[in-house]
């Protein structure tokens, strides 16, 4: 099989080594056809250099663990083949807005802290599990792409907000958000969404649409964000009308 | 020293299930060595069995006869009276599930599709098109979210902690921190995974190193059934991605060199849906007896999906389709796909019985490190899902029993001194030696594919057991690079590697002794299943030499008469 050497640039980072800068080591690596960053990666980190640090699972595209800057474009190491950037220098860096725990390694934590905020779950106002809630299959598939989103950070990493804003709640849990409120089952109230009626919320996307390239898995946060919003205005204007009324 | 009433070992659907149905009434601590959603139930497509009877060709399905299909697909090895416990709870689990939020994929009635799988007399496999384990794993990490489970991320247990017959805790590595901590606990449950990385072709994640059913057996807990390993008959060659039964069970075909769908030689009524362990086989003969494909990345046999049409695919199987363009470049839509089966599920693990319990009073174990056995010899397709949901429920139901009617003293200074040895032990892997860890994993991973694949020998399974001495003689010898306990991913591996050794001591043996065939254990020198001498479980425990010791254990029994398995 033809095999060529190619330069690895990966940024290195020890957030407990306080004094000492991010910086660059280069490795050399023979890539194959159809090798991926993430077996790249492993290779490094068994024979080469022992002290390097990347997450890593599923190694399918599924788990969400590797998503990375892979020369300039966020992507899952897992997918990404080496020799599909017309280059033999790949430059792996990890995901923006986030603090470098080590290496390609980030801290998660406001990425799970704004998931959280949401209320990632379905509410019901009566439990009772006796038979399965009837949903019809259109209906399901009206929440598909947000079902689709496997956390991996990659649309909080591109969003240019965050950097700007850390109370931001970000393109992910907008999206998981939109995936409660368009489920036929799910019985939150409306005037729960206030919670994200303000620039933190809805209204501080710029648009600019970077969560929908980074995506792994093709889900569009920015659909959801004008999905929220329309319902927001829906709701705003309902309780005009309404207050209206009561005063009449 | 953290306390907690319960430690649950494993963010996956076994360990999540397990938090939830205890962090009402008790301190629950979750540890996984993984965020819980970067857990290997994530990875599960085809579905989860439960004889809903929604399927119009179902509508006399009953949790009896999942359970035969169940016992006979595990060639009779399954405990009955647990697979009935699975079989029963299957519909409760499934609608809690549903009422939880997962979205399941539904038919025109508007109740939950169910699709044909392997060895199943029903289509009774519930699904989510083709992302069935995202959706439950999802769908229990945000009822874990609305219950506010304690979950300690990225924190990696080392070594378990029994004394006078009893579980005290655990020692576990705060990766982030680099903190060693002792967890003592009440009770301790073990939901930690397969071991599938100790073979070189595997469809499990890379975190699935089965450390957690080593770390047991070395703190003297039996392990049963190891020889019985699943290979799924299904994965994308090169990188062994699974390609789920559903696509078989949509109407998929196996296609060798000749364009014949050669299941029909080996089982003409099932065919493609015959159990894993029989297509497995089927597959590897073809591809032995020169009807496979040949390519640089291995031999295979073409999964042609084809003639289902662009709109089925898409609508059943979209995860599979992004997943062959993604990693071989190839859409199913228009081209078949080349597959080869590979290491997929350990039947084996903990020995456990059907509350989750162990020998060890307060240890508890579930899903797949767990042996109930529910699944015998052979797994059904659909079935592990239901597995890990069902008996980390019941597990959490023991353990309150447990601590309602047990007044439980633990032994700090037991646990303090097993952390010392656990510090002890890092230190000489940081310290002394020159075998780099890798190189004894890819031997192991190499013999244990090479030798104790779908079929077996006694030469074979012989050279594999000296192979497994000899690399345990070498990781005496293993050095890491870096003193340093925080984020160093190869001090883990280093650590685990011990354990790997251990589990696939206990598989060889295991298959050595078995002088038969029975579901997915193989031997080509003996092929036939003999129950008068081997329908019994194989357990395996740490004896005073440090070595495996070997005994014996009846299977339960209840209403299925072992028969000849006929598809």
């Amino acid at each position: 099989m033809r095999s060529d050497s190619y330069t690895f640039k990966i940024l290195r980072y020890d957030s407990t080594e306080h004094d000492r800068e991010p910086y660059f080591t280069s490795y050399r690596v023979r890539v194959i056809p159809g090798l991926t960053i993430l077996m790249v990666l492993l290779r490094i980190r068994d024979e080469i250099d022992g002290t390097l640090a990347f997450r890593s699972s599923c190694r399918s595209a599924v788990c969400g663990s590797c998503a990375m800057v892979i020369n300039g474009k966020i992507d899952l190491a897992c997918r990404t083949q080496a020799a599909s950037f017309g280059t033999d220098t790949i430059i792996l860096e990890p995901l923006p807005n986030l603090q470098i725990i080590k290496d390609l390694v980030v801290d998660m934590t406001p990425f799970w802290k704004m998931y959280e905020k949401i209320k990632p779950y379905l509410i019901r106002r009566n439990q009772n599990p006796e038979k399965e809630i009837p949903q019809t299959e259109e209906e399901r598939k009206r929440i598909d792409q947000y079902v689709n989103c496997i956390l991996c950070a990659s649309c909080y990493g591109a969003c240019p907000v965050p950097s700007k804003d850390p109370d931001y709640i970000g393109p992910a849990a907008f999206a998981k958000l939109e995936r409660f409120v368009l489920d036929s089952r799910d019985e939150r109230p409306k005037r729960s969404l206030e919670a994200v009626n303000d620039d933190k919320g809805v209204w501080g996307c710029d648009m600019v649409l970077r969560c929908i390239d980074a995506c792994p898995k093709d889900v569009r946060p920015t659909d959801s964000i004008v999905g929220l919003r329309k319902q927001l205005l829906k709701y705003k204007s309902k309780k005009i009308f309404s207050m209206g009324k009561d005063e009449d | 020293m953290l306390y907690h009433d319960v430690l649950i070992v494993g963010g996956g659907l076994a360990g999540l299930r397990a938090a939830v149905g205890l962090c009402d009434k008790y301190n629950v601590g979750l540890f996984s060595k993984v965020h819980p959603i970067r857990s290997h139930s994530i990875a599960a497509q085809g579905g989860i069995n439960a004889a809903l009877a929604n399927n119009p060709e179902a509508k006399d399905d009953t949790w009896e006869k999942h359970t035969f299909d169940t016992v006979k697909g595990s060639d009779y090895l399954a405990d009955q009276d647990a697979a009935e416990i699975m079989c029963k709870e299957a519909s409760i689990i499934v609608y809690e599930m549903e009422h939880w939020g997962c979205p399941f994929s539904r038919f025109p009635d508007n109740s939950i599709a169910q699709r044909p799988f392997g060895g199943a007399g029903y289509p009774r496999t519930c699904y989510s098109t083709d992302i069935t384990g995202h959706v439950l794993l999802n769908t229990l990490f945000e009822r874990s979210v609305y219950k506010g489970v304690n979950i300690y991320s990225e924190y990696i247990v080392l070594a378990l902690v029994v004394g006078d017959g009893k579980c005290h805790g655990v020692i576990v590595l705060d990766q982030l921190n680099g903190r060693i901590i002792p967890v003592l606990a009440k009770a301790t449950l073990f939901a930690t995974g397969g071991y599938g990385r100790v073979y070189y072709y595997s469809t499990n994640a890379l975190t699935n190193t089965g450390s957690g059913i080593g770390i047991p057996y070395r703190a003297g807990i039996p392990i049963k059934d190891m020889e019985f390993v699943q290979f799924h008959p299904t994965s994308l060659i090169g990188t062994n991605i699974l390609m789920t039964e559903g696509c078989r069970g949509e109407g998929g075909y196996l296609v060798n060199n000749k364009g014949e769908r050669f299941m029909e030689r080996y089982v003409p009524k099932a065919m493609e849906l015959a159990p894993r362990d029989i297509v497995s086989r089927s597959i590897q003969t073809e591809i032995e007896e020169g009807r496979g494909f040949e390519s640089e990345l291995g031999n295979y046999i073409q999964l042609d999906l084809r003639h289902l049409g662009e709109k089925k695919i898409m609508e059943k199987l979209p995860g599979i389709r992004s997943i062959c363009l993604d990693f071989i470049g190839i859409d199913p839509i228009l081209e078949p796909i080349p597959i080869m089966p590979a290491q997929h599920y350990s039947m084996g693990g903990i020995d456990t019985d059907e509350k989750a319990e162990t020998i060890v009073k307060g240890f508890y174990a579930a899903g797949e490190c767990a042996c109930v056995s529910v699944h015998g010899a052979n797994r059904l397709g659909g079935n592990s899902l239901l597995d890990t949901i069902v008996f980390g429920k019941l597990g959490a139901i023991a353990i309150e029993e447990y601590l309602q009617t047990n007044e439980i003293k633990l032994d700090e200074k037991l646990v303090m001194g097993r952390k010392t040895e656990v510090e002890e032990t890092i230190k000489k892997l940081t310290h002394s030696g020159h075998e780099k860890p890798f190189k004894i994993l890819e031997e192991l991973r190499g013999t244990m594919s090479q030798y104790v694949g779908i079929f077996r020998t006694k030469e074979e399974l012989q050279l594999a057991f000296n192979k497994i001495l000899e690399l345990k003689e070498k990781y005496k010898h293993v050095k890491v690079s870096s003193p340093k306990p925080h984020m160093n991913y190869e001090l883990i591996g280093a650590i685990e590697l011990e354990y790997m050794l251990d589990i696939c001591h206990i598989i060889v043996l295991g298959a050595l002794l078995r002088e038969e065939s029975r579901g997915a254990h193989w031997r080509r020198d003996f092929p036939e299943r003999k129950d008068a001498d081997w329908l019994k479980h194989t357990v395996a425990t740490l004896g005073k030499d440090g070595e495996p010791s070997i005994s014996y254990k009846d299977v339960v029994i209840t209403r299925y008469t072992p028969m000849e398995r006929k598809y």
